[in-house]
């Protein structure tokens, strides 16, 4: 029997694993993009654990609009990313700094 | 050990190692890969949670679509990878006591203690009959109708916004214009010119 403390403990460490990755990659966009889309794929385990141990349907609806929120969002912020690179040739974070931030 | 307990270490562990190698690895082409390999474990996990429906998903949406698109940008784009993995060591420490820590701090939260078997049973399996696509689809379209429409919306403003962020017209390039090939009258071809017969001495 596999107890809902370890599917939500595999969750935990996926996302921390994604936080960590924001840290090590903070100049390539597109890990940053990919380290995003784990740790909503850790939200999404920690709703499927929770619905099928309480029985009840809306978990996995909840994470059908994630994956639909999570797919937009890789279609615009790659679009973003091709665009900015078009106009940069960089897609380095230390080189936009056009706004002095 | 049970055959579900051995496939979800297994996956789990799967899962682990590649997600690792995602945030580690030099070249992007390889992370976008090994996140292939971790929605993939990740599926198999809910297929476990008999969520056999968003495993599918994932598999077709995530592996067949959004990391193809990952894939095609990364090789679109011409990346000078030394220079993005400046200050990767001088950040490894810092982000490892991050992740241990918060690690620590979520996994003594949702450990056995509060979230184990004696709090939360096992729930009964499904009789081989059940359809979970249809329970899900049951819900969707009654009780979630109006979040299954703004999704609908929002997907549609993806699709709208990601082409009009990377159309670029090029006024250099020649084309045809079906439009104005179809529209085309008789007269802007053809020019009838009245003139005198020519008579041969």
């Amino acid at each position: 029997m596999i107890a809902l403390s370890e599917f939500l403990i595999l969750g935990a460490i996926l996302f921390c694993l994604s936080v960590a990755g924001i840290f090590l990659n903070r100049k390539n966009v597109i890990i940053l993009l990919m380290a995003i889309e784990l740790m909503l794929l850790a939200v999404n385990m920690n709703f499927i654990a929770f619905s099928h141990y309480l029985g009840d349907t809306a978990g996995q609806v909840f994470v059908f609009f994630i994956l639909t929120v999570a797919a937009a969002e890789a279609a615009i912020g790659l679009a973003i990313l091709v665009v900015l690179f078009r106009s940069k040739r960089t897609i380095n974070v230390d080189d936009l700094d056009t706004l002095k931030g | 050990m049970g055959i579900e307990k051995f496939v979800f270490y297994f996956f789990a562990l799967v899962m682990v190692a590649s997600a690792t190698m995602v945030i580690t690895v030099r070249n992007p082409v390889q992370a976008a890969l090994f996140l292939v390999l971790t929605f993939f474990s990740s599926a198999i996990i809910w297929m476990i949670l008999e969520a056999e429906f968003l495993a599918i998903a994932l598999v077709l949406v995530y592996v067949g679509a959004v990391m193809v698109l990952f894939l095609f940008v990364v090789m679109m784009l011409d990346i000078n990878i030394a220079r993005l993995r400046e200050g990767f060591i001088r950040y490894l420490p810092f982000g490892a006591v991050i992740a241990v820590v918060m690690a620590g701090m979520l996994i003594s939260m949702v450990g056995s203690k509060n979230f184990g078997l004696a709090k939360f049973a096992e729930p009964v399996r499904h009789v081989a009959n059940y359809n979970n696509t249809r329970e899900l689809g049951l819900v969707l379209y009654t009780k979630y109708v109006y979040p299954f429409e703004i999704a609908a919306v929002i997907l549609l403003v993806a699709i709208v916004a990601a082409i009009a962020l990377t159309l670029r017209r090029r006024p250099t390039t020649k084309y045809q214009k079906p439009e104005e090939q179809i529209a085309v009258k008789r007269d802007d071809r053809v020019r009838l010119v009245s003139m005198n017969a020519e008579q041969k001495k």
